[in-house]
């Protein structure tokens, strides 16, 4: 553009080439998880089914996150976003059973 | 037909708006406001989860009942195929990032087909609830436990706006995935400029997430009545 300061170096956008490996990797871990979920609920494990199935699902997610939408190679500014987002979504769950759970002190 | 990308008179890439420095700045505002825009949705998801926990905690027997008139293969397939998407998904950013035209093509029309089966077997899993009268409203019946079907229903509420909602993601994603198929034809992406398929590819995978969610907490309750 015409307007460019002197001396600016108009850029390209930063291209992280993730290996196939990594992709394929995270592939086959979400598939393992996906068993995981599957077998795990079909087993009584009394208290833990529910953590247990909320745990696989989390690190599914932490995982796709960071390889297949590349959170690890993004900004900082885009980070902060990111877990901005989820300190409101806990803040929101926190708050909301602070109430709910204690209401009869009982343990779910 | 109209040309490919080049660099035009001006000297500068033909798809970089002018309110951006260059092609690097323009990337990263994209990627910022996409996720920008999820934080949006990971909230609007977020509280349909919570009010969908707090009823899970206050009929816990309803609940299961519910999810086990669920068919879990069904679920744990159309898993597997919407995580074979986000790596179709993946790979079209991949090949987008080196230049390979026919690759970003190939892998966002195999990221289409495999969106699109799961539709299909959406599909055909509401179809078999409302042919159960499993559909919440006047002709919602529940006859194995009469005394839990109003709880029943409640879940069955949640389970069709929950995946009803994230359909509605999927149809939004299979549009946006014709119109990128489209441009990735007419070779439009490139190292330079393969910001539009990765923000693309983050909608998608967010998508792909919300479903990770969905499918233990619709699909596969451990009943506590059986504990």
């Amino acid at each position: 553009m015409a307007d460019h300061q002197a001396g600016h170096q108009a850029h390209a956008p930063q291209v992280h080439i993730t290996p196939m490996w990594i992709y394929l990797g995270v592939f086959a871990a979400l598939s393992v998880g996906t068993i995981l979920t599957v077998v795990a609920s079909r087993l009584d494990l009394g208290m833990w089914n529910t953590p247990i199935a909320l745990i696989i699902a989390t690190i599914k997610a932490v995982l796709v996150i960071l390889f297949f939408m590349h959170a690890i190679h993004s900004t900082r500014l885009t980070w902060v976003v990111i877990i901005a987002s989820f300190l409101w979504l806990g803040t929101m769950f926190v708050l909301t059973f602070a109430d709910y759970l204690t209401r009869h002190w009982a343990i779910y | 037909m109209s040309a490919a990308p080049h660099e035009d008179a001006h000297g500068h890439h033909p798809f970089l708006q002018h309110h951006f420095e260059d092609l690097g700045q323009q990337h990263e505002a994209s990627t910022l406001a996409m996720w920008g825009f999820l934080a949006t949705e990971i909230l609007f998801f977020g509280g349909v989860l919570m009010a969908y926990w707090v009823y899970r905690i206050t009929y816990p027997e309803a609940w299961a009942l519910g999810a086990a008139q669920q068919n879990w293969k069904l679920g744990a397939a159309n898993t597997i195929v919407l995580i074979i998407s986000s790596l179709t998904m993946a790979l079209a950013v991949r090949n987008a990032q080196l230049a390979r035209r026919m690759g970003v093509v190939t892998m966002l029309v195999l990221t289409l087909i495999f969106g699109s089966i799961f539709l299909g077997i959406k599909a055909y899993e509401y179809h078999a609830h409302w042919e159960e009268h499993l559909f919440p409203g006047a002709s919602f019946q529940f006859a194995e436990n009469p005394e839990q079907a109003p709880h029943v229903q409640l879940f069955m509420v949640f389970y069709w706006s929950m995946t009803g909602l994230h359909a509605l993601h999927m149809i939004i994603g299979a549009g946006l995935l014709i119109w990128f198929i489209w441009r990735a034809w007419k070779n439009h992406f490139g190292p330079e400029y393969y910001g539009p398929v990765e923000v693309m590819g983050l909608y998608w995978h967010f998508v792909d997430i919300v479903w990770i969610f969905l499918f233990p907490f619709l699909y596969l309750i451990h009943g506590v009545h059986h504990g």
